[in-house]
């Protein structure tokens, strides 16, 4: 089928298609998932604000996307995010950016925006490692795994940025794998309707600068992988952290019913002007 | 520019009001009368009390105060609120201003109106926190990485902090570029009067507005998002459609020269200074900010000692008027910069005239004296 016959098509700058991704990239699912998301949940486009930072999963949407976009500086885009939302709070704000950009440089951005619980919806592009820079050591990266800055092995211990990104207080985190093709897209579609800070930690594919490191040389040695090392968040709940480490917990790690920030400004506002 | 109901009530019956404000609170209220609706912050000493400003009086006018985990995130946020429609700024003093230069550069390259409040302390680093200085000057033209132009704007009384935020906000719409408001702690936390004006009063560009003086067309047509156009936005280099090309040269000089040009074409309506007894002038004294206010007493006292000083102050301080002290400059004997600094600006008048460049620095926190300005002035150049 021609590209512009999808019926997602019009979600998508097909002018400038292809896009940049390897083959066997995960982003190209991510960007599938998106829009069928979006599409199940009848969300115009034209309405949305996607923003991004730097990175090839910071590329998912820009430009791709036909909404929208705004493509800003690495590890910022919840930020940038939040200036959007507070002025357009009628509009979905969505972020899709890397483990690095994300969890690394802009972590703080990320824990605060969640402990705000201003109502943007974050997707987290977990490829375990710098993939646009070739293949850098990540904040997720797993221990001993050598990378080209860690060339002996990696002596750090990788972040759970899920579970953090719950801790901070987010309304809806969520965790699935780019083999979880349905799940990830009712994830998508619950974070896209929860008031409030929604995030999905989507555990991804990186075949060319991560991969070809651990033995994980296409797309499909990765299903493979993620398949056999995932395990339910409530079958987790019963077994000790030692034998959870190098599995992917998956499912929903938070479902909470907090105020959402841009309305608690709203109200705010009204109280001031009452006050004089 | 449309102010909603509850801004035009409010602002509107401050008119002709006459208050005893601080520098930092009349900052922050001219921002208001200019429109402004967000706020991104984090707290420092000396700018913390146009964040505290902002963050009472903006629920009245239906804005919106943020603070942010740090200054990287305030700018980032003042950007995209701004992009969203809103007239939006941030406020910081030297060590939040340097964490902002990354994101300063991205709404240079993405041509985004916004306005940033340097309250210049003394540096490098934490240096003297609670001290002022005019440290901040080349940082504001220098400080984001890659060949762009740079828009500041420094006042020297209460007043001043309010009518030239106003122009800081109309210089960002008109040139579709950050304005930097360089304010120092002497200014900042200065009380003086302040009289607000009749709302109607004061004239706003608006967003996305025409110029007729920017004949050549350097400026390009802005567009909120929102309105179902599929916008993109980034820092990338990218053509004039906003996508990204960042392989072909000629795209990217396409796209720095004109940045640049629309800002250096222009400069002459952005030009703000104050001028006095200029006209028989022998001797020059330049100044800015703070140190502008004894540069003046000693100006006015020399005169009476019937020396011919001549006086001019900046208020803009970048674009530089170099085409305006070369025609002074050409005119003395001497110029003398007092500044509160080791010779920022001082460098730059250099460029831009023969004859040699007197330093009057005064750093470790204390403003100049009169009296130090004027033994500088009486003492004959070497
Ligand atoms: C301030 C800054 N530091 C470093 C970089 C270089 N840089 C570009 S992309 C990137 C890593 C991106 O990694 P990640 O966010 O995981 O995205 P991925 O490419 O793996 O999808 C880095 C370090 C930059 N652009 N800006
Ligand atoms: S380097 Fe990795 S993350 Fe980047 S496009 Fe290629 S496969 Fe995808
Ligand atoms: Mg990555």
């Amino acid at each position: 089928m021609n590209g512009e016959d999808h019926p997602l098509s019009k979600y998508l700058r097909w002018e400038i298609m292809p896009t940049t991704h390897c083959p066997g990239c995960g982003g190209g699912q991510v960007l599938r998932a998106f829009i069928q998301a979006l599409d199940d949940l009848s969300i115009d486009p034209e309405s949305l604000v996607a923003v991004t930072g730097i990175g090839c999963s910071s590329w998912i949407t820009s430009p791709y996307l036909k909404s929208d976009t705004l493509h800003t500086t690495h590890g910022r885009a919840v930020a940038f995010a939040t200036g959007v939302k507070v002025m357009k709070p009628e509009s979905p704000v969505v972020v899709i950016a890397g483990d690095g950009d994300l969890s690394g440089i802009g972590g703080n951005h990320l824990i605060h925006a969640a402990r705000r619980n201003i109502g943007l919806v974050v997707f987290l592009v977990n490829n375990f490692i710098y993939g646009m820079t070739g293949g850098q050591v990540s904040p997720t990266t797993p221990f001993g795994v050598a990378t080209t800055t860690t060339p002996y092995f990696n002596a750090e211990h990788p972040l759970r940025i899920a579970e953090l990104v719950a801790a901070a207080g987010a309304n809806y985190v969520a965790r699935w794998t780019t083999f979880h093709a349905r799940q990830l897209i009712e994830a998508m579609k619950e974070a896209l309707s929860v008031k409030g800070f929604a995030f999905v930690e989507i555990i991804s594919q990186c075949p060319v600068s991560y991969g070809r490191r651990v033995g994980l040389r296409d797309g499909l040695a990765f299903y493979k992988h993620f398949k056999e090392r995932s395990i339910s968040v409530e079958d987790a709940r019963s077994l000790p952290e030692s034998e959870l480490e190098g599995r992917f917990v998956v499912g929903a790690l938070a479902r909470r019913n907090r105020p959402e920030f841009t309305e608690s400004l709203r109200r705010l506002n009204e109280e001031a002007c009452r006050a004089g | 520019m449309e102010f909603g109901e509850r801004a035009r009530t409010y602002l509107g019956g401050l008119a002709g009001q006459v208050r005893f404000s601080l520098g930092d609170e009349a900052a922050a209220f001219g921002a208001l009368f200019a429109g402004c609706r967000f706020f991104g912050g984090y707290p420092i000493t000396p700018a913390s009390e146009v964040a505290e400003t902002m963050a009472r009086e903006l629920p009245r006018v239906d804005g919106y105060y943020v603070q942010f985990e740090d200054e990287i995130g305030s700018i980032a946020g003042v950007v995209g609120a701004a992009r969203a429609g809103a007239r939006a700024m941030t406020a910081t003093s030297g060590p939040g201003y340097s964490l902002m230069q990354e994101n300063i550069g991205y709404a240079v390259m993405t041509e985004t109106p916004c306005v940033v409040v340097d309250v210049q302390r003394s540096g490098p680093s934490t240096g003297q926190a609670t001290k002022p200085a005019q440290g901040d000057v080349l940082q504001a033209r220098w400080g984001t990485h890659g060949d762009h132009e740079a828009i500041a704007l420094a006042p020297n009384s209460v007043q001043e902090c309010f009518d030239l935020m106003i122009e800081c906000f109309n210089f960002a719409e008109r040139y579709r570029h950050p304005v930097t408001f360089l304010m120092d702690g002497e200014i900042g936390h200065l009380r003086e009067k302040l009289v607000f004006p009749a709302l109607d009063r004061v004239r706003l560009f608006p967003r996305g507005g025409f110029d007729p003086a920017d004949e050549e067309g350097l400026i390009t047509p802005y567009r909120d998002f929102g309105h179902g156009e599929a916008l993109h936005v980034t820092g990338s280099t990218h053509k004039e459609n906003g996508m990204r090309d960042v392989v072909t040269p000629e795209v990217h000089e396409r796209l720095i020269t004109r940045c640049c040009a629309k800002i250096d074409r222009n400069r002459r309506n952005l030009y703000r200074t104050e001028e006095r007894f200029l006209e028989d002038a022998e001797v020059l004294v330049l100044c800015y900010g703070a140190a502008s206010r004894p540069a003046l007493g000693a100006v006015v006292r020399a005169r009476r000692q019937g020396r011919k000083v001549g006086f001019l102050r900046l208020k803009t301080i970048w674009p530089f008027c170099g085409d305006t002290i070369a025609g002074i400059g050409a005119r003395v004997r001497r110029i003398l910069v007092p500044e509160m600094n080791l010779g920022q600006i001082s460098r730059e008048v250099e460029r831009f005239v023969r004859i040699p460049v007197e330093r009057v620095s005064r750093i470790g926190g204390v403003p100049h004296t009169v009296d130090e300005i004027l033994r500088a002035i009486t003492r004959e150049a070497p």
